[in-house]
């Protein structure tokens, strides 16, 4: 069985059977359900409520989680491979199943209690319930330890005050994990419901990227969380940076999707579009471009395969999964630009995807720890001094 | 109800054709492979019936190694059992004798109905649910646009006719129905379906396994493309006459008035 994607290598080989069905099937759906309205939703700002049960029902959402809490059970590699095609659509509906997966149903799962899981995972991998993962501030992005939100101890559990900002699926959520910092200064994890009181989540509109997601503000006005939707298993900030890195994982593939999608439109619009006389594609300044983007999407292809086995064999270092992320989303960045040359003026219209592949991967560049931070990490697991401050 | 459907690994629509060195097939080597579109439908719509009054479907393939793909997609999306058929000798059997060797691989699974799609798009012979029918002598309707259960052994199709008529039948189990493109909508294999796909069994048949020895009944002569021939034909005359030659050329040229 092969991969049907853009495979310079053949790389068919390091795939699973089933991890190659799953690049299939999700190929398929993007193809049919995704790419016919997506321009549409991405110009109107509006996310297609319509996927969102498809995607429970063909269990893309939390999809390496264990099976009895109604997730598919597979492999990272079967995740990746999974957000490359969500990707190849739309870097916001990839975010959609990002958050879900990795940054609410994870945590739940991981740090949860049985009766968390028991209560919400089923819910959450139906796409019955919508979740969001509230961890940066206006004043406290890249630096969420010192974040001002805060959790009081009150009787039968705690006072939540504060505000969240580029929140996604925010608006739309059911359940908000959101991390506040407690009585004795260190950071917890909560699940706060919609209409819980004194909790609001308003829309953040004007966008220019990620259009076709829904990204929000959550306010906290002295809302009581009860002592049961207290995250009891984790404390501190690996809590959160624990959920960012199972989505940076498959925000490193996803990036490979973005970076195909774009590769393919040049590729087609060089070989059909003549000038003086020719394909644009027989002029070597296109050809550069074109074996530019090529070769690193083939190198990122690489390094995603490489990362997603140590994470499925347990080796993984947290580290690598920067290394992942800062690579192939930059790549990503780099072939929506080489496309938009390429495509000259069609490149600026949405009859073509780059454009909004080149908008939207502007937040993808910045979310899940800037292209900055991670290279901070990489330069402390490098010479050993942490250079963030 | 036990249901199997046949279906078959062809290239894809899209995809560029070369003829191959011996000039008398195509050049497989850098072709994409697909369901066959009307075969996907053929098991949608026996999915369907298993879903609504409980049953088994089995899916049955032959072809080169790489078709296996064929009924492990149709595995994931919830067929019970695969069967593959698969050897050299079966490569350039003619219809004919091709449906004999479905015939010998399905006599003895006690089937009710047997689905195909309606034609191959490779091939197009549109023959083998039909033929498959007389050697197991069950009833048999082709072009089937919708399909209902009467009771537990009569299966109702509505067929598709000519000049937009349409004609509903009765058949009585065993039946073999070959099945029209777009009547439902085939689902996409769910995760968990791809998960469950690998410990379902596919069962592989030889022609020795099936007690056959079959040689080709028919030989290709010659595989060519097309070759594009353009005729341009100038109307000239008057306003009038231009117009009467012209409703003239539609009429019994063309055939479009
Ligand atoms: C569309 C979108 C969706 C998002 N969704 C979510 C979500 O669901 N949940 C959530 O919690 N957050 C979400 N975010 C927030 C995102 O994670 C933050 O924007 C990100 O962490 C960066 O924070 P910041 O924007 O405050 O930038 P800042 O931290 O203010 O950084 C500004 C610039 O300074 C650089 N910088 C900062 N510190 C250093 C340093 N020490 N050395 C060198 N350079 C430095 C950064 O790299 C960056 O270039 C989302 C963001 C966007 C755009």
């Amino acid at each position: 069985m092969k991969l049907n994607c853009v495979d310079f290598l053949d790389i068919s080989h390091h795939f699973s059977e089933d991890e190659i069905m799953v690049q299939h099937t999700t190929r398929e759906f993007v193809d049919k359900e995704i790419m016919p309205d997506i321009e549409r939703h991405f110009e109107a700002g509006t996310i297609d409520f319509d996927l969102i049960p498809q995607f429970g029902k063909l269990g893309f959402l939390g999809m390496n989680l264990p099976e009895e809490y109604g997730c598919a059970g597979m492999s990272n590699v079967a995740y990746g491979i999974m957000c490359q095609e969500m990707e190849r659509g739309d870097s916001g509906i990839r975010s959609f199943v990002s958050v879900q997966g990795s940054l609410v149903m994870y945590p739940i799962f991981a740090y949860g209690s049985e009766e968390q899981r028991k209560k919400w995972l089923p819910k959450l991998a139906s796409g019955e319930f919508i979740g969001c993962f509230g961890l940066t501030e206006p004043n406290h992005g890249s630096n969420p330890g010192g974040m001002l939100t805060r959790a009081t101890s009150v009787e039968g559990g705690y006072k939540l005050n504060g505000a969240k900002m580029w929140i996604t699926n925010g608006t739309i959520a059911d359940i908000a994990v959101v991390w506040a910092k407690c009585d004795d200064e260190k950071i917890r994890g909560f699940v706060v419901e919609k209409g819980m009181k004194g909790f609001s989540a308003p829309e953040m509109k004007h966008k220019w990227s990620l259009r076709a997601s829904i990204t929000s503000e959550l306010v906290f006005d002295d809302v009581f969380i009860p002592e049961e939707n207290l995250l009891p298993n984790v404390v501190g900030l690996k809590g959160p940076l624990g959920c960012l890195n199972q989505a940076r994982f498959g925000i490193g593939w996803g990036a490979i999707g973005s970076a195909m999608a774009v590769y393919e439109a040049a590729v087609s619009y060089a070989k059909e579009r003549v000038q003086f006389g020719k394909p644009i594609g027989g002029f070597q300044l296109i050809q550069d471009k074109l074996a530019w983007m090529l070769t690193e999407i083939t190198k990122a292809q690489m390094l995603a395969i490489e990362v997603g086995r140590n994470k499925d064999d347990g080796s993984l270092r947290h580290q690598q999964v920067s290394m992942l992320k800062r690579n192939n989303v930059w790549v990503a960045r780099e072939c929506a630009k080489l496309a938009r040359e390429i495509h000259g003026a069609n490149g600026i219209t949405g009859e073509y995807p780059i454009m909004r592949h080149l908008m939207n991967i502007e937040s993808v560049y910045t979310y899940e720890g800037t292209h900055e931070m991670h290279t901070l990490v990489l330069g402390e697991d490098i010479t050993g001094i942490p250079a963030y401050r | 109800m036990k249901i199997c459907v046949l279906m078959k690994q062809v290239p894809d629509k899209d995809a560029a054709l070369k003829i191959n060195a011996t000039g008398l097939g195509i050049d497989t080597s850098d072709l994409t492979f697909v369901t066959n579109e009307s075969d996907s439908y053929a098991l949608e719509e026996a999915l369907l019936l298993k879903e609504a009054h409980g049953g088994e479907v089995v899916v049955c393939t032959l072809g080169a190694d790489s078709s296996l793909q064929v009924v492990k997609d149709a595995l994931s999306k919830g067929a019970d059992r695969g069967l593959f058929l698969r050897d050299d000798a079966f490569d350039n059997l003619d219809i004919l004798s091709l449906s004999k060797v479905f015939a010998a691989a399905l006599k003895d699974e006690n089937l009710d109905l047997i689905f195909s799609g309606l034609q191959s798009d490779d091939v197009g012979n549109g023959q083998l649910g039909l033929l498959i029918a007389e050697h197991l002598n069950t009833s048999h309707a082709s072009l089937v646009m919708e399909t209902e259960m009467v009771g537990d052994s009569v299966i109702k199709a509505k067929r598709e006719l000519e000049s937009g008529w349409f004609q509903w039948t009765e058949l009585d189990f065993p039946a073999s129905l070959t099945i029209q493109s777009g009547i439902n909508t085939p689902r996409y294999a769910s995760l968990r379906g791809i998960m469950m796909m690998k410990k379902k069994t596919i069962d592989t048949k030889s022609a020795e396994d099936l007690g056959l020895n079959l040689t080709p009944q028919t030989s290709t002569t010659k595989m060519y493309i097309p070759e594009k021939t353009k005729e341009t034909v100038y109307v000239d005359g008057t306003t009038d006459e231009i117009v009467s030659k012209l409703v003239d050329i539609f009429a019994n040229d063309i055939k479009v008035l």
